[in-house]
């Protein structure tokens, strides 16, 4: 699929169909946490599509960055999750699946609020180009985009999601 | 015009010596980002790997237990290595230089240097004299500036009252000798807050201070009348000995704030001190522990804002 075929609300049906799934297999306690901003948005209209009971997680990578000393310190929402990470089974969402490299930080400040029994990984995205060993249990499409151009997802105001593709700002 | 000695080229942090000359986007940055640290202090690990490998020497040519205690948890909360210098004690007493002690240590591959000095000016003495991947954070000098105490100031104003440009702000003591009150004074103009009031007795808060942009007001119910925020300084009892003041009795009879004086104030003004408190002499006991008070949280608060301040120069370069 290329990239301007990317419609973000069709995806988000497929996504939706593969949690689902994911979640009938998977035991109880089971939470959603959205990396932010982009899986924030999917993990709450998860949340509220499948009819979740609780308070949906949102998680940030920025306290565990590997690229903080050159990029600095991105201000971004910070991480609430409002349910008990011991024990519980965490479904990670997020928009776009790339290096692998939020997902790993992701996962360390996951464990920096407990010992959860598991981590599955739900993305709508997997553009490819991983460069840790990093993978999707649900993934809604793949597509091959160059590393010179930048993918994420946007949010307008009455909710709905679209992808928006860019060329990379020169450092 | 010269570039502010606290800045990169790019206009980034490299060190904070000062609230003085840093825009309000600056001064924004460093408290969104004190805000996404307070959490940390709540999680089961309370640790995040920003300065893991980095080296902060605190370096406290002046005593100080709270400021450097607290920059020491931050430091340390960020994953730094800390090394706390009692430097009053070492080789400055056997006559070596301020800018050898700093030759030395950086010698020992220092990342941050965390000064604190009795003379106006030695930290940015220090930023002039260090390679360009180290940085400096003033944590007091003389009576020049507290950079750390005015932005949890400005941290704890903003996370009780929101919003600064509505606001009227009494600082309340010793002004004339404090660099608390200078820092705050900075940090509250640049951020908008229109109404700022300087109160105590003419000896140590002279006429001229309003150049400062402040208004001076010589009684305290004028100076807390209608206001939202009263920053009570500390009294600081090398004064008391000079001509400077009466006795503390005389001060607190005129300036100490009791809870019958704070009803000149706004009915939910915050009451805040930097510490550490003299009880009876410029605050009573009963407004200290009283509903007002924000004392506690501003220590809290203070943690975090030395963490963004750490986090936020250290990913800058000269």
């Amino acid at each position: 699929m290329s990239a301007l075929q990317l419609d973000a609300e069709q995806l988000y049906k497929t996504l939706l169909q593969g949690v689902k799934g994911l979640i009938a297999a998977t035991p109880q306690p089971l939470h959603l946490a959205g990396v932010t901003s982009g899986g924030a948005w999917l993990a709450e209209r998860l949340q509220r599509d499948l009819g979740l009971p609780g308070s949906v997680g949102v998680i940030s990578s920025s306290m565990h960055r590997d690229d903080f000393a050159q990029r600095g310190l991105a201000i971004s929402a910070q991480t609430v999750l409002p349910f008990e990470v011991d024990g519980a089974h965490v479904v990670l969402v997020d928009d776009v699946l790339y290096t692998g490299r939020t997902l790993r930080a992701v996962i360390n400040e996951l464990f920096d609020y407990g010992r959860p029994a598991s981590v599955q990984l739900a993305v709508l995205v997997d553009r490819g180009g991983r460069e840790l060993p990093i993978e999707a249990k649900v993934c809604a499409a793949t597509v091959a985009l160059p590393a010179t151009q930048t993918l994420e997802l946007a949010r307008s105001d009455d909710g709905r999601l679209s992808f928006v593709v860019e060329n990379k700002k020169e450092a | 015009m010269a570039r502010n000695p606290q800045l990169n080229k790019n206009g980034e942090l490299i060190h904070l010596l000062s609230t003085e000359g840093l825009s309000r986007d600056i001064l924004t940055q460093i408290l969104d980002t004190a805000a996404n640290f307070v959490s940390v202090s709540n999680r089961e690990v309370k640790k995040v790997p920003l300065l893991r490998g980095k080296s902060v020497f605190n370096l406290f040519f002046e005593n100080s237990t709270r400021t450097r205690t607290t920059f020491d948890i931050a430091a340390t909360r960020l994953s730094a290595d800390v090394y706390t210098l009692d430097i009053a004690r070492s080789s400055t007493a056997k006559g070596e230089s301020l800018l050898d002690t700093i030759a030395n240590l950086s010698a020992m591959a220092a990342d941050i240097f965390v000064v604190r000095h009795s003379e106006s000016g030695a930290p940015y003495l220090i930023s002039q004299h260090v390679a360009p991947h180290v940085h400096v954070v003033n944590a007091g000098d003389g009576r020049h500036a507290h950079p750390t105490q005015g932005l949890l100031d400005m941290y704890t104003i903003r996370h009780y009252k929101k919003d600064f440009t509505q606001l009227s702000v009494a600082i309340v003591g010793d002004v004339l000798h404090s660099r608390v009150a200078r820092s705050d004074i900075h940090a509250l103009s640049t951020l908008g807050c229109p109404d700022v009031r300087v109160v105590g007795p003419r000896t140590l808060v002279p006429g001229d201070l309003s150049q400062m942009g402040v208004r001076v007001c010589h009684t305290l119910e004028e100076g807390i009348k209608d206001c939202d925020v009263v920053i009570t300084l500390r009294l600081q009892n090398e004064r008391m000995s000079g001509a400077l003041l009466p006795s503390s009795q005389e001060y607190f009879k005129s300036f100490g704030l009791t809870t019958e004086r704070l009803r000149w104030a706004k009915p939910d003004a915050i009451v805040m001190h930097p510490g550490p408190i003299n009880r009876g002499v410029e605050i009573d006991s009963a407004v200290v522990d009283g509903p007002q008070s924000v004392i506690l949280p501003q220590v809290t608060f203070g943690i975090a804002v030395r963490m963004a301040v750490m986090g936020i120069v250290a990913s800058h370069d000269a």
